[in-house]
This record gives C-alpha cells, structure tokens and sequence, in this order.
C-alpha cells in the first residue's frame, strides 16, 4: 500500500531497507529530516545514528565505517556538501563504498533554503582535489529517491564507489505517495578488502596515498578503468514524448517535472516537444541524447541554476543542432508557462 | 469528479493543524487514485510562527509541487488572509476562519466563504478541531474527492485513539452540516 | 533620574526576529549597551555566526561580518590580524561555537587572539529547529535525540568555558545567565570585563550566556526561564572562571 511520505524521510527508509545500519550527519535545512528520522528508526533495528560535530566529521565518520566493510549513509545540503569535499576525494582513492545525499539549496555561501540544482558542477566534475567522480543518480519524484537509495548502496558496494544522491529543497520536503517493493539487488562479493579485523586472514590496509609517482600513475589509470567501465554500463535517462519530436528539453531532478507539464502545454499547441531527463548526472547519459542527435533540431537545457548541465549537453551534441538554456537561480523555480516562452524564444524565433 | 488538476494552500499559524488537513486532503486524493504532492513551507519562513503547505491533487503526473496561485485556499488567521487572498485564481474559492480574521476589503472575484470555525468547535468542547470543521466546510461547497474517501483519510491520519478520531469525525460532519445551510 | 529603558545607539531599530521568551534580545541589548558606554560602536567589527542570532548584523550598529557556520572565531582572527586596533567580537551560538566550530574556538584561545567570543548556550540548536546541541543535557528530548540524550552513546554537554580555563592564551572567562535583573546586571559586569581584556591587549576573552529557547524546548517563556534555572544552571559552572593575573587570578 502507498504511503505518503518526504522525500528526506523516504531516503532515510530506503536506507534502512537497504542494509544501511550506520548514519553520520549534522543538521542542516533543508535535508534534517534524514537524521531526524534514522535518530528515531536505527535503534530499532539495531542501528546507529551519531550526530556528528560538523559535516566534515561526519564524512570522515562515513569514511571509517565504509573502510570496516559497512554500509553506511551521511546526508546534507549544499553547505555542508562543500565541507565534505576533501573526504569526497578520500573515499575515492580508498575506495571505500557509501552513500551521500545532497539536499540542493540556494548558493552561493549560507545563501537560502529554497531549491537548486546549482551543486551540479561540484557533483559531477569532482568538487575535491583530483581525478575522480562519484556516481551521482538524480531522483525526480519522492518514489524515486526510494528506488535510487537502494539501488545506490548496491552501486557503491559493486564498483566500491561512492555514490551520491543529488536532491533539492523541494524532493527533499515534499510528500507524495511511496512504495517499498522489495528489491532483488545485484550479486555482490564480499568485501574482503575491507579493514575488519584481521582474523584468520592475513591484513588489510584501507588507504588513499601511494609513495611513488609511478604507483600514483597506475593507480590512477586502473580508477580510471572503472570509470570507463561505469561510464559504459551505468547511463541511465528517461525520455518523455521524444518517438515523434522536433526539439527536446533536457532536464532532471525538480527541474524536468516542470518541464514535463511545459511540454504538454507546447504540444497542445501542436509543437512537437519531448523532454530527455538524465536519471544519472555522472556519467552523464551520452548515449541516449547521441542517439537523437539526428531527430532533434534543437536542445535546451532547464535547470535551477546559471547553467550548468548545458555544458554537458554541449559537448555531446557537439554544434550539430543549437543548445538553449533557461534557469531560475537563488532558490527559485520557474513556471511551465516561462519555460515554454523561453523556449519559443530561443529555438523557434520568438514566435 | 471536478476539474483534472486542483490546487490547495491552507494556512494559518503553527499549533493551527493547516499541515494536518492538507495531509488528510493529500491523503484523500491517493485514496481515490489520483497524484498528490503536499508541500510545506519551511525554514525561516515558519519564523514569527506562521505556517501553510501547499496541495496538488491532479489526475496526471504533478510537475512543480509549489502553489503560486490556488483554486482553493483556507486561511486560519488573520495575517495568512493577507498573505494569500489575492493569489487565489479568479472564480476560486477562499475560505476565512471569521472567529480570527475580522471583516476585510474582500475581492469580487473569488467566492469568500466566511465561517467562525473556532466556535463551532468551542461548541463541540474542543477548540483544537476548528481546522478539521473547516475541512467539512471545504468538503461541502468545493468537493474535489468523495466524502466517504475523505472521511476515511482523516480516519487513517487522526484515528490512533478512538476519542480523537470520533471528535475528528463529530468536527467534520458539523463543517459539512453548517456549510449546507450556507449554501 | 535615569530612565532604565532608553534605547541604545549600540543597536538599530529593526524589531527583533526572535521568538517570544527568548533571551537573544536580553544579550543583544547588553553587548549594544557596552558598545555605545565604552564608546565602540565606530571602532568595532562584530562577527555573526549561523543560528537563529545570524540576523544579528540587522541589530547592532557597528559593522559586522557574517561567518559560515563555525568558522566565526576565523573570520575574526583575520579581522582583528588585519586591524590590531579594532574591537573584534563574536557572537555565537552553542551549535557554531561548541560543535562545528570547536577547533577554531580552541584553537584562537591557544594563540590568545586578542578578540572576544560571546557565546549563547540554550542547549539546542535553534534555527534549524530543535535538534541535539553539544550542550544539550543528559536526558534532553530533541529532534535528534527523540528518546532523550543518552550519555552512552551521545555523550555529555560539554562545558565549554570551563575547558577554555585550562587554557593559557584564554585569559578572562565567565559563564553568566540573563534570567533576572540581577543576572542581566551581573552579566552586563562581566561583559564589560571581557571586552576591556582585549582592549588592554591581554588575550582572548570568552563570554558563556545561557540562554532560553521556548520554541524548540516546547515550553512557554515562563517555563523556559525555570527550565533554565532548574535544569540548566546546575550543568555548567557559573561565575568568572578566570580572569587575568593582573587581577590577582590564578589559572583558576
Ligand atoms: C556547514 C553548515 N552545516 C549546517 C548548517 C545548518 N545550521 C544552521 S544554524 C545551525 C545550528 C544552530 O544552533 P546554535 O549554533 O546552537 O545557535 P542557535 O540557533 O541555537 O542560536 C545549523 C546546524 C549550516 N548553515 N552550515
Ligand atoms: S528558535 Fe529558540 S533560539 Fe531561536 S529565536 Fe526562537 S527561542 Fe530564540
């Protein structure tokens, strides 16, 4: 039966259901109700909830009960994301599976509480130090965020990754109805690597340095083999009205449900729209927009910040049609009326 | 039963029970198999103690769940029917709590449908449930769901004990009774 | 005579943002007060933190600078490094200076910054609405410890100034309540101390104001008041916990 719940509130569950025994956080609006709620569920199950001192704590927390084997969550909103960057880049180089949410809110600095998806460059190109990414999955609707926290834990316990969970304000506080269906999960190994105590088993070192540069190169190049292989294998999008159309949208998260009701509202008027939505912002899902490139005589890009994501779109339709942008910033978001203005005024002419 | 798409802001000041009826309301909308968001305003805007969320219940997927412009609107007090009468979309509906807001510069435009809910539940011994009366008002003048359904999602909300949820019960039937002899 | 309740010009005409009850105003108008009688206000840098008190570049008259959230000590050690001949105060709360900004805090006491933290702890965290603070006391229902703070696995509140005493560069320290008139005299005593400290050039100075938060402690402001007195007070030492050696004090 369907529940309604928050979104913030529905990750937290899915969680659970996923295994997820460890959450390490600090309060931070818009995304409180997360630690609210494992505060008031893990000890039921026998779980442990820790507030920690500060979100870089809490990364770190994260980092030691990823690197003992566990499955393990933090969640926060955009500041406290960026105080957590340096860990970021740290449990790539241990590769240490785990999972982070970031409940987007208006920046830059303490900025406001409303939603954005202004983080998108600090979530996809890497907002610490070095050549790595994160899995980063983009959730539309409260169902979705349950569907994607579990399939997050599998994901980063497969490739011993971190994932991240890229939410908003809205998705974050919002209810709509969920539904828990068990999830069958991927076939994992066990985590041999993992520092748990050495019985019976020769040791283990979870570690992020290497001493030599030529150790650092093949270290890299082997991170940089998994990130191929999740590029090649882990795109996801959803189309929406795209068999027939002329032009198409991209957009996730909050964004592309306002897209989704601008696109019914042009092809009303007979305007033959569609809408790509990116399910997974890193990797950016390529090859589906590849495969429109010759149907569609124009892009445009909506998000809830300067422009971000229209980079991405950019480099894979690569000049062969033009890339509008639209965009609210500062915790705004826009109307479908407005999106679909700007989008007469950019790829029809004005019209 | 109406129109596909139906937009609800209900308001008024914390300790009011605004967030609670637009559950119940989300939760009716579910129960009749439609798409609902119910969306809470928060953070500093809660400061000063005012509070209101916002309901979409539509027929087809919900783009943005904020409600800039309602159909229906409930305003508990006196500084949410400042703060939202004239974001109510022409031929909408407001409904005023007229124990907490006196009578005011109204607009022509809309239907305002003032009610002293307050009393009505001090009647009934328990002033908590004016939000609730209210929610019969708006059930028996706006209906977007049947009543049997709504009924039943502020039975599944409030019904942990059984005094509540008959007083809820009791609250409700005198909203909708008081409003059909509105009518 | 005196008229008691003259506004002053240490702080502006913006009504208070805080809830009913609630002590931040008491704590304001004292510092503002200080900072017009010691003749401050056009020599001062305030430091606003994040918290409910984050609005508080709003209130005084003096310039000010708005921190992230715990980095307000920071912020006012490149201030008062820029300015030497600044007053550079901090105000914050429990959560900003106990919790995520403990390191700075710890850390400009060890290098005896020549600035002055005022601290307000209501043992909560107020603006984001009532979760576990550092300071929140064994027992405490909060948002985040909703059965209660359990000294097994959260820990105890951490008494903050009485661990800055152990320190040598923090050289005045006193914890003080706002919860009657004497308390608001005696408070006004030590904050006037605090700031003179730095004005001699001694060290840093560090100021613990216990505070009520009704709001998120579900209580009215009368019981607040109690909640403090009874609950709080006997949690945290009380008094001046240390003061300069010019004054005859030891390392307490
Ligand atoms: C990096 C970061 N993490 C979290 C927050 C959210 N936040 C704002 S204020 C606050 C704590 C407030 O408590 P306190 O410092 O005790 O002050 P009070 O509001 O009680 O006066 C938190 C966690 C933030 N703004 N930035
Ligand atoms: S929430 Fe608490 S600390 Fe903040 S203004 Fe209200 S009473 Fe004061």
């Amino acid at each position: 039966m369907a529940l309604l719940m928050k979104g913030n509130e529905a990750i937290a569950e899915a969680a659970i259901q996923a295994g997820c025994r460890l959450f390490y956080g600090y309060p931070i609006t818009p995304s409180t109700e997360i630690p609210e709620y494992m505060a008031k569920k893990m000890k039921a199950v026998g779980g442990t909830y820790l507030q920690a001192e500060s979100e870089i704590a809490a990364i770190y927390m994260v980092y030691g009960a990823g690197a003992v084997g566990e499955r393990v969550m933090t969640g926060t909103s955009s500041p406290g994301f960026s105080l957590m960057q340096e860990g970021l880049s740290f449990l790539f180089a241990a590769e240490i599976p785990c999972v982070i949410v970031d409940v987007m809110r208006g920046g830059p600095g303490l900025g406001g509480l409303g939603p954005t998806q202004a983080d998108y460059f600090q979530l996809t190109k890497g907002g610490g130090h070095g050549d790595y990414h994160a899995i980063v999955l983009a959730p539309f609707s409260v169902q979705e965020m349950v569907d994607l926290t579990k399939e997050a834990f599998d994901l980063a316990d497969y490739y011993r990754n971190l994932v991240i969970i890229a939410a908003d304000g809205i998705l974050g506080q919002m209810m709509e109805p969920v539904e828990f269906p068990p999830v069958a999960g991927r076939k994992l190994e066990p985590k041999t690597w993992a520092a748990s105590g050495a019985e019976g088993r020769p040791k283990n070192n979870v570690l992020s340095y290497y001493l030599t540069p030529e150790l650092g190169e093949a270290e890299n190049l082997r991170w940089g083999e998994k990130m191929s292989r999740i590029k090649e294998t882990e795109q996801r999008f959803v189309e929406y009205e795209m068999e027939d159309a002329d032009y198409a949208f991209v957009a996730f998260g909050t964004s592309s449900r306002i897209t989704e009701t601008a696109v019914d509202m042009l092809r009303e008027e007979g305007i033959k729209v569609g809408l790509y939505r990116p399910v997974t912002l890193w990797p950016f899902p390529e090859k589906g927009l590849t495969a429109r490139l010759n149907q569609i005589k124009g892009w445009m890009s909506i998000e809830l910040s300067a422009g971000q994501m229209v980079d991405d779109v950019k480099l894979v339709v690569n000049g062969k049609a033009p890339v509008g942008f639209y965009g609210r910033q500062g915790g705004m978001t826009p109307e479908p009326e407005e999106v679909a203005a700007a989008f007469k005024a950019q790829l029809l002419g004005g019209e | 039963m109406s129109s596909a798409l139906t937009k609800y802001k209900f308001a008024g000041f914390g300790g009011q029970g605004v967030l609670f009826i637009g559950k119940v309301m989300a939760q009716a909308g579910m129960l009749s198999k439609q798409q609902v968001t119910w969306f809470p305003a928060y953070g500093p805007e809660m400061r000063g103690g005012t509070a209101h969320c916002s309901v979409v219940i539509s027929t087809k997927r919900i783009g943005s769940p904020t409600v800039g412009k309602p159909d229906i609107a409930i305003v508990m007090n006196e500084a949410s029917y400042h703060k939202f009468i004239d974001s109510v979309v022409p031929g909408g509906t407001l409904y005023v709590n007229s124990s907490m807001v006196p009578e005011l510069p109204g607009r022509e435009d809309i239907r305002i449908v003032r009610v002293s809910v307050n009393e009505i539940a001090h009647e009934m011994g328990e002033e908590k449930v004016a939000n609730i009366v209210m929610l019969g008002v708006m059930q028996a003048i706006t209906p977007t769901v049947a009543d049997d359904v709504l009924e039943k999602a502020l039975m599944e909300l409030a019904g942990k004990k059984p005094e509540l949820a008959a007083l809820n019960a009791r609250a409700f039937k005198a909203g909708q009774e008081y409003a059909k002899n509105l009518c | 005579m005196k008229a008691i309740f003259t506004k002053t010009a240490g702080l502006s005409d913006r009504p208070f943002h805080y809830c009913p009850g609630c002590t931040h105003g008491i704590i304001h108008r004292l510092i503002g007060e200080l900072l017009e009688e010691m003749n401050l206000i056009e020599h001062t840098i305030g430091v606003a933190p994040v918290g409910c008190s984050g609005f508080c570049e709003n209130y005084f008259t003096c310039d000010m600078i708005g921190a992230a959230h715990g980095r307000a000590v920071a912020v006012a050690t490149g201030a008062k490094r820029a300015r030497p001949d600044r007053f550079i105060f901090t105000y914050q709360g429990d959560g900003d200076g106990a919790s995520i900004g403990l390191a700075e805090t710890m850390s400009a006491a060890a290098r005896g910054e020549k600035i002055t933290s005022i601290f307000v702890n209501n043992c909560i965290y107020g603006m984001t609405g009532g979760q576990m603070a550092p300071t929140s006391l064994v027992g405490q229902k909060t948002s985040t410890s909703p059965y209660g703070r359990d000294a097994a696995t959260m820990g105890y509140p951490l008494d903050l100034p009485k661990v800055l005493t152990q320190i040598e560069g923090a050289v005045y320290v006193a914890s003080v309540s706002v919860d009657s008139p004497q308390a608001i005299k005696d408070a006004k005593k030590v904050l006037r101390k605090a700031f003179q400290v730095q004005l001699d050039g001694l060290g840093y100075s560090f100021v613990s104001i216990l505070s009520t938060c009704p709001t998120n402690w579900g209580v009215n402001p009368v019981e607040a008041l109690e909640w403090l007195q009874t609950k709080m007070k006997p949690h945290f030492a009380l008094g001046e916990l240390k003061v300069p050696a010019t004054e005859g004090g030891s390392e307490a």
